[in-house]
């Protein structure tokens, strides 16, 4: 094993962070790092949580951390914030709310910014929380804003997918329903104690049992809970609600090995092949001056856009 | 519906501005007018001239009336400044107590009427000295006090039966507040006789100057404890003051300053009569705190309808009978942060520009900058300037001579009515939102003020704003200034002091009392008589505060960028 | 996983008790403007907590602002313990009310550069620009 790898299997938390940095910055280095991690993944527990801005992720994950540290289990996060499209800068602020538990050795905080890159983010995202499974984290807790496909994909490579929303936030449920409602593990009502939060439970119940496939099929039924992160609480009938899934979980195909499983090795092989390819072929196009050549043509208008991206990708996929 | 004559008067007046602007834009093909935008400091466009249609609407007896009447836009009290001065209340605390009492008996020496004190930042959030979180900070923005006995040596030999004294203090302000009422009593002064303000406004914490120790809910409930107190025990304390400077100095344009410090006011309005009390039992020891930055008639503007819009609140909202609960009586500091470190001695300018303002707005109570705050704690050298404007001001320019004298002004009326309107649109929105607790919890007033702060600071960047010495007319050369520094072996003197105060007091009678204080806290009992005694018996300051942290949680930035 | 350009990760710590956080919000904003990728902490912060949250987070610089007169404590104190950790390639910067004199002995203690009040964000973000190279 190379030292770095041995460096995080032993927990060393600088190493860690800079793993992290370079997946993130995409060094083409670190692949053979991840390999050799990848014997010592599959332990830790993976819980990914989504929701709109504003409805409190932060601060649920924050008591989420500090009840998994009360049962003595190790923790780390992976807080995703959008990255600004007119600059490219971020700013990771979820981190503030968290910020009690830096001086826990049991406890690593890492913020990670969207980017913007193409499918990359589901990939670094599921690095990430692999070098922080092989440091030996009991738990894993994945945060992002539920708005694009991206962030979506993200929290489904986790064991438990958590929706939080918050009362009165009707367009919001609308938005779940078009878009990741099915990846709904358990849905957390937060700031119950706030008007129209049984209105809010009641519209979640109805569009989740309009999904009765999942009940014929004996599938897990999503339940809805009422917390309350800023006073700590209802974080304890939360957590065990997640127990529950882990331990329907271990009874399906493959059990609680994410690995195991081959829809999802299927989904997860099939979208790392995929960004491969693209950027693979991407780059060699971009470096013969294919690509730059046939962005002239069209501009001459000497050819068409749909003749010119045949020209570049069939002799690519032939090959 | 026919024109009356007046409405005809202003109708013409409007005609003739159009025309004489018709003929003036002529010219600007030739001569355009310096600046695409004319702004005042907080982004607000400015029309070229203001004409009596610009205040058609203003009706003299209800709109402005006579000073010390209902609505109090000229004035709260009848005679103003020609029956008593406003007070000049310089803000001053440095080291330990004993160093700011000397700052203070050479203040009262020099003419200052009241006290008002700064405190460091330890005091400020609760903490001893002694404890990890204060370390490198004693003494560093203020004064240290820990036990009674700093409170004692604060004030030693100063006749607190007849100053007034000011505390700027936020969470702990129920135990500064206590230490004082004790030490009064030590002495023999009755608690009905002190008189003082404390800030106790702790929703502006949360909105802008972030000194905080527990939740928004609990917090208010300790200031309401208070409140109560002071309108039974202490009538001549002001148990809030509740401040728009800290908000300001956050980045907050003029009318958010006006719209949320009196939203705030509401919420405490509201919390004691929830409580049980009478709104002119307490309302009329309510006191204000603005802010008074660079632009003149915005700042005189402000301060105009900030009177009209609380007397307004008081009267109509909160049916106060009491003339006295209509009162907006505020305190004025200049703005700390139109200050610059490039050529310091600029600031004596602006802090000057800024007591003006103040003064033509009839602010009952002022502090002047000092023009080396923007580098560290003023020395004494340049606090004396800084009351000394305040001086020349009263005695030399002659703007006290009369009352309001911008009344009238056509701009300065139609400026009033403006940010009056849209301050209270801000007020409707709080109230649509729940009230200022629920909007504080959305970050509602933390994201504005945001938002401005860095579009200032943009427009400063991008010199569409111009600051002196800081992006025009800047000079290579270095001013010096003398700079007061603080003696880094205090914190260990004041350590030492603590401790032996902790060694020799009964501890028993300590844990018995502060058992009651968290008792009364968990209870709901006013928590103010429990308190007294404890630092009686030598509780310290983060003792009694531990007892708050512990029943009430702590609270902790949400981060808002 | 396409390599991109290494993006500069910066944190804006307060450390101490003081508020004023109005210059350490624009200034992130400005960072952010400025295409870097920033971390805040939030307020009240010992040095510890900032130290740690930083090596987590993998800067490549800390920004600290104070206002309230504790700096001559705190800034060294970050400084010395990235140097204890072995973490001292992150560049500390600060910024605040900070008198002349003590701008000399906060650089002699390895504080890189100091702001005072009235520097543009431009010249801020240019500094960073030209002396905080993202890891490589």
């Amino acid at each position: 094993m190379s030292s770095i790898a041995e460096k995080v299997v032993a927990g060393d938390i600088r190493t860690v962070a800079r793993l992290i940095r370079d997946i993130d910055d995409g060094m083409p280095e670190v692949r053979e790092v991840l390999k050799e991690l990848y014997p010592h993944t599959g332990n830790a527990y993976i819980i990914g949580i989504t929701g709109s801005p504003g409805v409190g992720k932060s601060t649920l994950v924050d008591q989420m951390v500090g009840h998994l540290r009360q049962r003595d289990k190790t923790v780390g996060v992976l807080a995703v914030d959008p990255t600004s499209p007119f600059s490219g800068g971020a700013i990771l602020g979820d981190r503030v709310r968290m910020q009690r538990h830096s001086m826990d050795p049991g406890v690593f905080i890492r913020s990670l910014a969207t980017r913007g890159h193409f499918g990359g983010l589901t990939q670094s995202t599921r690095s990430a929380i692999d070098v922080l499974d092989a440091m030996g984290k009991d738990y894993v807790l994945v945060e992002t804003v539920g708005v694009g496909q991206d962030e979506v994909d993200v929290v489904r490579s986790a064991h438990t997918t958590v929706i939080v929303v918050i009362p009165g936030m009707g367009d919001d449920i609308q938005a779940i329903k078009a878009g990741i409602l099915e990846v709904g593990d358990i849905f957390l009502i937060n700031k119950s104690d706030r008007e129209g939060a049984d209105k809010t439970v009641s519209d979640l119940r109805l569009m989740i049992e309009m999904d009765q496939k999942k009940y014929e099929e004996g599938g897990w039924k999503p339940p809805i809970l009422k917390v309350e992160a800023v006073f700590d609480k209802g974080i304890d009938e939360f957590l065990e609600a997640v127990d529950q899934h882990a331990a329907y979980l271990a009874k399906t195909e493959g059990g609680l090995d994410f690995r195991g499983n081959r829809n999802k090795v299927r989904e997860e092989l099939r979208e790392m092949v995929k960004a491969r390819l693209l950027e693979e072929a991407l780059d060699r196009l971009t470096k013969s001056g294919e690509f730059d050549r046939a962005v002239e043509l069209i501009v001459e208008k000497k050819i068409d856009p749909y003749t010119a991206c045949e020209d570049l990708v069939l002799p690519v996929s032939k090959q | 519906m026919p024109l009356t004559f007046n409405d005809k008067i202003f109708d013409d007046i409007q005609k003739g501005k159009e025309r004489w602007e018709k003929e003036l834009r002529k010219a600007f093909a030739a001569r355009p007018e310096r600046l695409p935008r004319f702004i005042t400091v907080s982004d607000r466009e400015i029309d070229r001239l203001y004409t009596p249609a610009d205040v058609r609407n203003q009706q003299y007896m209800q709109d402005l009336g006579f000073p010390g009447e209902y609505p109090f836009t000229r004035g709260v009290q009848p005679s103003m400044y020609r029956g008593r001065l406003w007070t000049m209340r310089m803000f001053a605390g440095l080291g330990t107590a004993e160093d700011t009492n000397k700052r203070f008996h050479l203040l009262v020496k020099q003419g200052q009427t009241g006290l008002s004190t700064a405190f460091d930042m330890p005091t400020l959030m609760g903490y001893d000295t002694d404890s990890p979180k204060a370390r490198g900070e004693c003494g560093k923005c203020g004064v240290a006090i820990d036990t009674l006995q700093d409170m004692e040596d604060l004030f030693a030999g100063l006749p607190i039966d007849k100053i007034t004294t000011s505390m700027t203090i936020n969470p702990p302000a129920s135990v500064i507040w206590a230490m004082y009422i004790a030490m009064a009593e030590k002495r023999g002064i009755d608690r009905r006789i002190i008189g003082g303000t404390i800030q106790n406004d702790m929703l502006k914490e949360f909105i802008a100057q972030k000194t905080f120790m527990c939740p928004p809910v609990p917090s208010v409930r300790i200031i309401t404890d208070t409140v109560e107190f002071g309108a039974k025990e202490v009538p001549k304390w002001n148990t809030i003051s509740i401040s728009g400077y800290h908000i300001r100095e956050a980045g907050s344009t003029a009318v958010q300053e006006l719209a949320f410090t009196l939203a705030d006011g509401i919420a405490y309005t509201e919390a004691a009569i929830e409580r049980g009390l009478n709104v002119d039992d307490f309302a009329p020891r309510f006191s204000f705190f603005f802010n008074s930055h660079l632009d003149f008639f915005e700042e005189v503007a402000k301060f105009r309808a900030a009177r009209r819009m609380w007397a307004k609140i008081m009267k109509e909202r909160f049916k106060a009978k009491e003339p006295r609960s209509w009162w907006l009586r505020f305190h004025t500091q200049t703005a700390g942060c139109s200050l610059t470190a490039q050529q310091p001695y600029n600031n004596v300018v602006r802090t000057a520009i800024e007591a003006l303002a103040a003064v033509m707005g009839g602010t009952q109570s002022l502090h002047t900058n000092s023009l080396d705050e923007v580098l560290a704690i003023p020395t004494e050298e340049a606090a004396t300037i800084a009351l000394r404007t305040q001086q020349i001001i009263s005695e030399e320019s002659g703007v006290a001579n009369t009352i309001d004298p911008l009344g009238g002004s056509y701009f300065v009326e139609a400026l009033t009515d403006r940010m009056e309107e849209e301050a209270f649109g801000i007020i409707d929105k709080i109230d649509d939102m729940g009230g200022m607790l629920a909007a504080i919890e959305k970050n509602y007033p933390q994201q504005e003020i945001a938002d401005a702060a860095y579009r200032y600071q943009k427009q400063i960047d991008e010199k569409e704003r111009t600051v002196v010495g800081v992006n025009k007319y800047v000079t290579e050369e270095d001013i010096p200034v003398e700079i007061l520094e603080i003696d880094e072996a205090l914190e260990s003197l004041q350590m030492e002091k603590t401790r032996r105060i902790k060694n020799e007091r009964d501890n028993a009678r300590v844990r018995a009392c502060l058992e009651r204080v968290g008792d009364a806290c968990s209870g709901g009992k006013n928590v103010m008589e429990d308190v007294i005694e404890a630092v009686k018996a030598h509780a310290t300051l983060q003792e009694v505060c531990d007892v708050y942290r512990k029943v009430f949680g702590e609270y902790r930035d949400p981060g808002i960028y | 996983m396409k390599q991109q350009k290494r993006r500069v990760r910066v944190m804006v710590a307060k450390p101490g008790l003081d508020g004023h956080d109005r210059g350490a919000r624009i200034i992130a904003r400005a960072y952010r403007d400025a295409g870097f990728e920033v971390v805040y902490t939030g307020l009240h912060q010992t040095p510890e907590e900032i130290v740690e949250a930083a090596i987590q987070e993998d800067v490549d610089m800390i920004g600290l602002s104070s206002l309230a007169g504790a700096h001559n404590y705190l800034f060294p104190a970050v400084v010395q313990l990235l140097r204890e950790r072995g973490a001292d390639d992150i560049v500390v910067c600060g910024g605040g009310i900070i008198p002349e004199d003590d701008v000399e002995k906060l650089k002699a203690a390895g504080v890189k550069a100091v702001f005072t009040p009235g520097t543009p964000l431009d010249q801020i973000v240019k500094w960073v620009e030209e002396n905080v190279s993202p890891r490589s």
